[in-house]
């Protein structure tokens, strides 16, 4: 299964990226060890303009690179934790909800539903907003708008499984709910949502970005999107200051939804004549 | 039109009453999370007030009374179109909210009509040609559009377009004091549409696209379209007439499921071209901690959605009558 990921183009590509990306995440302190926030320069220098600035510097004259290096630590973070946390609360919500079925589906349903009619980003611009923005409110917003599509999914799966034969032998031979959910159902309905995990980072790293470029980012650490926000008023003649995170932030997106694009040939092999 | 179509409309009503039923509750319970209520805001912009007067006033709004009671007549309000008053604007919120909405309807509505027709147009051109140059070169440029956040299209597409070929309006919804026929007045604010509808449909132009052709190949396979052929259809009319009209099905439920973020990424675009509409009514209503406001604009959102959706519903039972509405 691995061996095909990686041996498929595109799976190398996302893999080679987001090693790149990852490398860059963790030698940020060792190639810029006075951090994001130093003044290196004059301001708003171009890429190139001065040795050793390779991609200039923004408003306040801090290195743009230096930036986009601990900006990868934020966007990868908050990507990673975030879907954790939805994958958490999605497969708990929807293997209650397609295991026992009922009223506690018809509950867990209606409420899914009502998070999936809200607007997502509106919805975590108002959470960030009303719990004021830090790392943690920012990835708790992002949760909380990314948990709703994994429960339907596990929902959809589980009821799947449920049916199957082994998992009313475990019923008759007496084995608890909670057991049988963790040990037979959840394994045998969770490809898919390892699929749709690699699309929700992409999808919780553009979300943390344009967060941030509102201008509701952490205001103690520098993301890529804190460096659009900031590149922003003097668009019209620095739009490299914009641009440059955002070239970063559409490779590592990029590189996820090939990765998972992979991952769902590998487990599909039958699709992939298509 | 037979019992079972209505049954399954009413039970689809009843699940959608449900879900606003939650969003208001939702609403409230967030409005709660708050820390300080609407008095302490009102104590901070004045500044002179003390505990007394501040205590009056609680009594005078009900604040002061039990949790529940506050939320049954929360619900009550929002029931009857009252969502509350905006202090920082003086005005209802929900006269706020509908005399941006024009604005935002016109802006998703623009967006959803060109996404689904470049999404589907390109995605059936790619099935047609597919796994040839055309195919590869298409699938490319969408796996690009799809992993561009709606923001970064915006700026790009102002960065080329607007400053640098000065080509286009850089943002408003029309030119400032304008004057002339209402030709004219069409034709300038559909100048200055154009940037934020390309810049929030190329994300969508990618999903329905990659959606269109995945599901024309499979129609492509089917008997019907081989039958089709054998009896003499020109090309054109078999992929339009027969197999566009089943491949088009998943869009449309793509498109239902969508639309509530389409009101997310118009937030984002009203934002970056200055458009006056309920996603830069919530934007200037977060940086102005105006909590009633910004929960307003989220209750009228989920409205609209949960209609649009059940409209789509209803449509899709008309377009597909093989659909189990039954169940």
């Amino acid at each position: 299964m691995l061996r095909r990921v990686v041996l498929s183009p595109a799976g190398m590509i996302g893999l080679v990226v987001l090693a790149i990306i990852v490398g860059m995440a963790i030698s940020a302190p060792y190639f810029f060890p006075k951090g994001p926030w130093a003044l290196v320069a004059r301001p708003y220098l171009w890429p190139g303009q001065k040795p050793g600035i390779l991609l200039g510097t923004d408003a306040l004259g801090r290195d743009i690179l230096a930036a986009v290096f601990y900006g990868s630590r934020i966007s990868l973070l908050v990507g990673v934790v975030a879907t954790t946390c939805a994958l958490l609360v999605g497969i708990t919500v929807g293997a209650i909800s397609g295991y026992f079925g009922s009223a506690a589906d018809a509950i867990l349903m209606r409420i899914t539903d009502a998070f999936q009619t809200i607007p997502g980003f509106l919805f975590a611009v108002v959470l960030v907003s009303i719990l004021s923005p830090s790392i943690s409110t920012i990835i708790f917003a992002i949760a909380m708008v990314s948990w709703p599509p994994v429960a339907r999914l596990t929902r959809a799966e589980v009821l799947r499984v449920r049916e199957s034969e082994f998992v009313q032998s475990c019923k008759v031979i007496g084995m608890s709910a909670p057991r049988i959910i963790l040990t037979q159902v959840l394994p045998n309905s969770l490809s898919p949502v390892i699929v749709a995990a690699a699309v929700l980072v992409a999808m919780a790293i553009i979300t943390e970005a344009g967060l941030a470029f509102l201008g509701l980012g952490d205001p103690n650490v520098m993301s890529w999107g804190t460096l659009i926000n900031v590149g922003r008023p003097s668009i019209r003649t620095t739009w490299f200051i914009c641009i440059i995170p955002g070239v970063f932030i559409i490779l590592t997106v990029l590189a996820l939804n090939l990765l998972g694009d992979a991952i769902n040939d590998a487990l599909n092999p039958h699709l992939r004549r298509r | 039109m037979d019992r079972q179509f209505w049954t399954y409309l009413g039970r689809r009503a009843v699940q959608s009453l449900i879900i606003i039923a939650i969003v208001i509750v939702g609403s409230f319970l967030l409005l709660h999370l708050v820390p300080g209520d609407m008095v302490d805001v009102l104590g901070g912009q004045r500044g002179d007030m003390d505990a007394e007067l501040m205590a009056a006033l609680r009594e005078k709004y009900g604040l002061d009374r039990p949790v529940i009671v506050q939320l049954l007549e929360y619900v009550g309000n929002v029931l009857r179109g009252d969502l509350g008053y905006s202090y920082r604007n003086s005005n209802e919120v929900l006269n706020l909210v509908l005399q941006r909405l024009p604005v935002t309807i016109l802006l998703v509505v623009c967006s959803v009509i060109t996404a689904v027709f470049f999404g589907t147009m390109a995605g059936v051109f790619a099935a047609r040609h597919s796994h040839r140059l055309a195919d590869v070169v298409i699938s490319m440029v969408v796996l690009v559009f799809y992993a561009t956040p709606i923001f970064l299209t915006g700026l790009g597409l102002m960065i080329v377009f607007s400053v640098k070929l000065k080509l286009l309006p850089v943002g408003g919804l029309m030119t400032a004091g304008f004057s002339g026929s209402w030709l004219e007045l069409i034709a300038d604010v559909a100048t200055h549409l154009i940037l934020p509808v390309v810049s929030l449909s190329l994300f969508y132009i990618a999903i329905y696209c990659r959606l269109a052709r995945a599901s024309m190949l499979q129609v492509l396979e089917q008997d019907y379209i081989r039958t089709a052929y054998a009896k003499g259809l020109s090309t054109y009319n078999v992929i339009i007439g027969h197999a566009l009209r089943n491949a088009l099905l998943p869009v449309v439920t793509m498109v239902g499921l969508q639309i509530a973020e389409l009101f997310g990424g118009a937030l984002l675009t009203e934002t970056i071209f200055s458009l006056p509409g309920v996603g830069r009514l919530a934007y200037d209503a977060v940086f102005e901690r105006d909590y009633p406001l910004i929960l307003g604009v989220l209750i009228v959102c989920a409205f609209i959605i949960i209609l649009v959706n059940l409209i789509i519903d209803i449509l899709y039972t008309l377009l597909d009558p093989r659909v189990e509405i039954s169940r």
